[in-house]
């Protein structure tokens, strides 16, 4: 296994802050709206909590926090709280040698699938790795 | 040669001057942007934890790192502060981010 | 409505009684409106971890249920019981985990608790700048706000400004002190208890504990005097 490499994702116009250091910056209005989690939120939540936990240990809150700052500005601004945790559950599940790459990728077909056949819209969209 | 066990002593201690590092960070870091090279005063000792800048890459952390409570006057972080000289902000920053400085501060 | 799917755990959360002052609308229908990617994502890493047995149905639903059942009106509690109780209030604040433990509150592995108290001279507002660190183990999930780009940019280097959106003045006498979660430390604020409150129940005075008074970013208030019957 090799280690992950190390990178830093500046912010651009922030003079090489990361993208996710944003104490002093300006992002406008606080929306104080509230809404309930989806369903899929939930469970990326527990299976967050559960994977960093002693009894798993799969692996570090901080690997997870890590993998979400590596996604750049684009990719962290646009997608909202829960779809950074998934994606890095995915990531570090992969990096950690517990699933593949090609597994997850053949398995998110199979759900695209299931669920059209149901009778749901579903989106044809990848997550990024 | 004695070899005795040294568990992570303090540097700093409550009401110190200290200054953060100015230096860019490469990869996991909790030291903000918005602190490096700002000067505050250790408010408390926070205890000793596995350092989270390995932790992300699947290192354990060790040797344990010891954590600070920093308290800094919030003119001296933003040129532009619009509050009263009395607000504060707080942040805990480990040790190998803090230097001494020489100047003394209220905290 | 058809799950085509095994998904062995459960139905869908429809407000199963946890604890909380107004029924909040029914948990979102997932099967309404397209499947987006990341929910696709979710399902496909769940199940093939399950298959693997890393993780079981049943933990994951226990969890899930763990995160229901820890919710702002747990806080409220802890903080009408930190007013009425003075060794319970010094307790909270030198030791948070042995004070909720004793509650039979355990907050887990992940974290540190810390108590902040607001007082006459300093009020206390937390934030996390770099993520979104939140006590979670005792208030539940946080708001969106709490983790927007918005509140984190924004609270360190206006928080009067951010206070005042969220309808809290603070007099220019008073330090305003920001807690920028950094480290594996979550802050809870005890808030001051309001005047006029004498005689209330512990009860009556959790009721007045709102979540964002606990985060910073309300203030506690005492119960306005009924009005006359007749307007």
């Amino acid at each position: 296994m090799t280690t992950p490499t190390r990178k830093t994702m500046p912010r651009t116009g922030a003079k090489g802050r990361a993208a996710h250091d944003v104490g002093g910056l300006d992002f406008g209005p606080i929306d104080r709206h509230e809404h309930d989690l989806a369903l899929w939120e939930k469970r990326v939540d527990a299976m967050l909590i559960l994977l960093v936990g002693k009894k798993k240990g799969a692996f570090a809150i901080d690997a997870m926090r890590r993998a979400i700052e590596d996604y750049g500005q684009q990719e962290y601004d646009r997608t909202t709280y829960y779809e950074k945790w998934a994606r890095a559950i995915r990531n570090l599940v992969v990096e950690q040698e517990i699933l593949t790459r090609a597994e997850i990728e053949a398995r998110m077909q199979e759900v695209r699938d299931k669920h059209l056949k149901a009778g749901r819209k579903v989106s044809k969209a990848g997550v990024p790795w | 040669m004695t070899i005795t066990a040294k568990p992570p002593k303090p540097r700093f201690k409550t009401g110190d001057t200290v200054h953060i590092g100015d230096r860019k960070a490469v990869g996991h870091c909790r030291t903000p942007w918005y602190l490096r090279g700002k000067t505050g005063v250790v408010a408390s000792i926070q205890g000793t934890y596995h350092d989270p800048e390995r932790l992300a890459y699947h290192k354990p952390g060790l040797p344990s790192q010891v954590l600070y409570k920093v308290r800094f006057l919030q003119s001296e972080i933003w040129p532009k502060y619009k509050g009263p000289a009395t607000d504060h902000l707080e942040a805990d920053i480990y040790e190998y981010w803090l230097e001494p400085a020489t100047e003394e501060r209220r905290p | 409505m058809t799950h085509g799917h095994g998904s062995h755990d459960h139905d869908h959360d429809h407000g199963h009684g946890h604890d909380h002052d107004e029924p909040h609308p029914p948990q979102r229908d997932h099967d309404a409106g397209e499947m987006g990617a990341y929910e696709v994502l979710e399902e496909a890493v769940r199940t093939l971890l399950i298959e693997k047995g890393v993780l079981t149905p049943a933990e994951i639903r226990g969890q899930m249920d763990l995160m229901d059942s820890r919710t702002p009106s747990l806080g409220a509690n802890v903080i009408a019981k930190a007013w009425t109780d003075p060794a319970f209030k010094k307790l909270l604040l030198k030791d948070t985990r042995a004070a909720l433990a004793g509650l039979g509150i355990d907050i887990g592995t992940l974290a540190e608790f810390r108590t902040i108290e607001n007082t006459p001279k300093v009020h206390n507002v937390v934030v996390c700048t770099l993520c979104s660190c939140y006590p979670k183990m005792l208030l539940g999930i946080p708001p969106a706000w709490y983790k927007s780009l918005a509140y984190r940019s924004r609270v360190v280097v206006d928080p009067r400004g951010v206070l005042e959106e969220f309808g809290v003045k603070v007099k220019p006498g008073v330090e305003v002190r920001v807690h920028d979660s950094t480290a594996d430390l979550r802050y809870l604020i005890l808030p001051m208890r309001p005047k006029g409150t004498d005689g209330l129940s512990e009860e009556d005075l959790a009721g007045l504990v709102t979540r964002d008074a606990m985060v910073g970013t309300a203030i506690p208030e005492a119960p306005k005097p009924k009005r006359a019957a007749a307007e």
